[in-house]
């Protein structure tokens, strides 16, 4: 029965004899390994095509639902960051196997007559598998595809006449936007793969026409059928590619179960923050490199011209190959421009690796990606998209605004808030040594010196040196917990660096009496000040400690009050019109710190006494969330995730 | 006399051959026509924002000369403006960023943090007091100029015109240029 039915349809369609003249297609000299390029070829797009749907069918283009939406792929559907990881390495894959077989032809002379149109098609597929490659980075919407994807369309513009206005059509306006999106998604999941999926039906229709098979007729290896000799040998490898990039996906899951799995997918898109980590896809780090070579004015030549003049020579090769030696220039050009593009490409990996804006950048964005990961779990994704809630994060903004605006006087544990040392240039006057300078600046000799390697006698007048900037305020790192306190107190301390030492406060009143009252004997009764002044900032890290010792903190407030003094100079409990110190009810809690960065010329801290400290708010140089924000980060108070309930 | 219409398989004669070209060229204007006036309203469609003008260059405040540094150090602040991207209407999201530094007590100096060779986000070392490009090594001095003549950047850091307004508040026009060009054009 089923066979009347299949031979019905055979008669009527033919599909049956044509099915079975593609399998058992004869090939001239028996099957052969290096056939299996080509058939890659096609196994590697249908698994794109494949992965490609499947995500196609969770993903949403616009600017405040692609990286979401990626984001849901990949955390929360099952198996989501297999697929996106199967989809991110086979489309490397894609471009490898698509340069062996371009070599493959080229090394077996499967590009002499009649193949040269084959050869070509081969050819124009790189490019089109490079275009797929660079609209499917966009796609996510995070920092890495925001940014990297901004050059090959800067390029784009640099096309002489049409430039601009190819870079507007591409973009769908005149910034990266929704229409960027979908335009992308359009070409990425739709012409373009239609465009690769009707070369490689060309590719194969010729292939049938031309016949397989490149072994020379004095070969005395037998005929076979294309099945079942050939189709294994494709079978496995296939199955072999599969595998490679499946374990490329589970390594790292492997190597660190705990870790969120899947490729990086970094913060959302942001146009106004910073990500130095902008790189093209490996394979296109020898373009990138060879850029660098070229002046301004001249990129035009770097990025169009002579890429198009090498793919001019590669696509004459069929034509060179004619000549005497013209097949082994073919295979030499072809050797050496990929020895050439391996060569940049490893200089570019080598100069990054060495490039500490590049690594801190990278470094960055993946704490930002895990960042978004717990915040996302915390707090869900609104409507208006996932870039705000980095947005609103006092762990991610604290260190820059920290940075930004205070480090130019204050240090957080020694550093500027994201770990740099901030460096200025500092030019040298008459009298100064090295001694006196890093004595000013509050470091080393030695470190100073060690900052300037090309000066190694003593500074003369007008030198340039780099320096550390002089910590002018106190290091805020764990500001009015009871470890900062202890060193308030601390004799030897309170005028060195990491408090007053900078200010015009060294030997203020303050230090004074710290000196002066904080002695071994009274250490007890100090140690009370310091747990109950510390309790007034309500800090998230010590609630547990605050409530254990309620008994040790009563007895605090009461020297305050009383022996200590405190009261003398600051307000407490009650205000006191004629205090000169800073208010100390809710020291150090997020209100007393809002205020204080408002204004501490204000009469309730330093009043005329202010050293520099500029007035933040009053100024309107912080409004009222970037001071929120601020103040949550040095107070340590931001969402920590649970230990283990992290997924 | 009636005229008999030729055997198959004689050749035609010259007025037949003229009617088969007129058939011919007919039914490739024809196809043409069938599937190239979808294509047109398509197109049309696709190239909509050629004829839109970007987003508004109107000025946009930044913040206040008093969070500049005194020495002219350059700071990188965030320009949040109201724009339009297609469907959507965004109140206040950022758009971009922008370098500025004082030059003088009052007078600050606002440059693009776009490098014009290919867009990437430019750096400023502090110890160098200088921009230096991430990507590829383009390398400014303070005030944005070309420090090396072997940049690949093909023009100066583009500047933005910025205003002092109401004593204090540095407001910018925020705009976005061609890359990769000797002049600095807006892109429109």
């Amino acid at each position: 029965m089923m066979k009347r039915v299949l031979a019905w349809l055979d008669e009527r369609t033919g599909l049956g004899r044509f099915a079975e003249a593609c399998l058992f297609q004869n090939l001239p000299g028996g099957s052969r390994w290096r056939y299996v390029w080509g058939t890659l070829v096609v196994y590697v797009f249908l698994l794109q095509a494949i992965t490609g749907f499947f995500l196609w069918t969770g993903y949403s283009p616009s600017t405040q639902t692609a990286w979401e939406s990626i984001h849901h792929i990949q955390s929360e559907m099952a198996g989501g960051w297999i697929l996106r990881g199967l989809h991110h390495f086979g489309a490397q894959a894609f471009v490898v196997v698509l340069v062996l077989h371009l070599l493959q032809m080229v090394i077996y002379g499967i590009y002499r007559a009649p193949r040269e149109v084959n050869f070509w098609i081969v050819m124009l597929l790189l490019p089109l598998s490079i275009a797929m490659s660079a609209t499917g980075w966009l796609l996510p919407y995070d920092q890495h595809g925001y940014w990297a994807s901004r050059v090959p369309i800067g390029i784009m513009g640099v096309t002489p006449v049409i430039g601009p206005m190819l870079q507007k059509f591409a973009m769908g306006g005149s910034t990266v936007g929704h229409h960027t999106l979908t335009h992308f998604l359009a070409l990425h999941a739709g012409l373009l793969p239609l465009c690769i999926a009707g070369l490689l039906g060309f590719h194969y229709y010729l292939n049938r026409k031309h016949g397989l098979g490149d072994v020379s007729k004095d070969c005395a290896c037998p005929d076979e059928k294309y099945f079942p000799a050939q189709f294994l040998k494709d079978a496995a490898a296939c199955l072999a590619v599969f595998l490679v990039l499946l374990g490329f996906v589970l390594f790292p899951y492997w190597q660190n179960p705990t870790a969120v799995p899947g490729v990086h997918l970094g913060a959302p898109a942001d146009p106004s923050e910073q990500y130095s980590a902008a790189r093209p896809e490996w394979f296109m780090l020898f373009l990138f490199q060879f850029l660098k070579y070229f002046p301004g004015g001249t990129e035009v030549w770097g990025a169009i011209v002579i890429p198009g003049l090498v793919g001019a020579v590669v696509a004459l090769m069929p034509f060179v190959a004619q000549w005497r030696h013209g097949h082994r220039f073919n295979v030499l050009f072809l050797g050496t421009l990929l020895a050439a593009a391996g060569i940049l490409g490893r200089m570019a990996a080598v100069e990054d690796s060495k490039d500490e804006t590049y690594l801190s950048a990278k470094e960055q964005s993946h704490r930002n990606a895990e960042r978004m990961h717990q915040l996302v779990a915390e707090r869900g994704i609104p409507p208006s998209g996932a870039a705000a809630l980095l947005r609103d994060d006092a762990y991610t903004q604290g260190p820059k605004l920290f940075a930004k605006n205070c480090a130019s006087c204050h240090r957080f544990d020694g550093h500027d808030g994201l770990g740099h040392k901030p460096l200025t240039t500092h030019t040298v006057r008459t009298n100064e040594t090295w001694e006196s300078i890093a004595e000013f600046r509050f470091m080393p000799v030695t470190a100073l010196r060690e900052l300037n390697p090309s000066f190694t006698g003593p500074l003369k007048p007008e030198d340039k040196i780099i320096a550390q900037v002089r910590p002018w305020g106190p290091d805020l790192k764990g500001f009015a917990s009871r470890e900062w306190l202890a060193g308030l107190f601390d004799p030897a301390r309170v005028d060195g660096q990491h408090y007053f030492g900078g200010t015009k406060f060294k030997d203020g009143k303050m230090s004074k009496w710290v000196k002066k009252n904080a002695t071994p004997e009274k250490a007890d009764d100090i140690k009370k000040v310091v747990i109950a002044l510390s309790a007034e900032a309500r800090l998230k890290s010590q609630a547990v400690a605050d409530k254990a010792d309620a008994e040790i903190i009563k007895q605090g407030r009461a020297l305050m009050v009383g022996d200590m003094a405190c009261t003398d100079c600051h307000s407490f409990g009650k205000k006191d019109p004629d205090a000169t110190g800073p208010e100390l009810t809710g020291y150090g809690s997020r209100a007393w710190l809002i205020r204080f960065i408002s204004n501490p010329a204000h009469a309730d801290f330093y009043g005329k006494r202010n050293d520099r400290m500029p007035a933040f708010a009053d100024k309107k140089i912080l409004d009222a969330k970037q001071l929120g924000l601020l103040a949550d980060w040095l107070r340590g108070d931001w969402y920590v995730p649970p230990k283990n309930g992290a997924k | 006399m009636q005229e008999k219409p030729p055997a198959p398989g004689t050749p035609a004669t010259a007025p037949t051959e003229r009617r088969e070209f007129l058939k011919q060229g007919c039914a490739a204007c024809l196809g043409l026509a069938a599937v190239g006036a979808p294509v047109a309203v398509g197109v049309r469609v696709l190239l909509d924002p050629l004829h839109r003008s970007g987003g508004s260059d109107a000025f946009v405040k930044v913040t206040t000369i008093d969070s500049l540094p005194e020495d002219g150090t350059p700071v990188q602040f965030p320009v949040l403006a109201d724009k339009r991207d297609a469907w959507t209407k965004f109140t206040q999201v950022p758009v971009g960023a922008v370098f500025l530094q004082r030059q003088g007590a009052r007078q600050p100096l606002a440059l693009s943090v776009v490098c014009p060779h290919a867009g990437c986000f430019v750096d400023y070392l502090e110890d160098q007091e200088s921009f230096l490009c991430p990507c590829h090594n383009s390398f400014f001095k303070k005030d944005g100029s070309l420090k090396d003549e072997q940049s690949p950047s093909p023009r100066r850091l583009d500047t933005l015109d910025v205003e002092v307004r109401n004593k204090t508040e540095v407001w910018v026009r925020f705009q976005d240029f061609q890359l990769g060009i000797t002049e600095k054009i807006p892109i429109a």
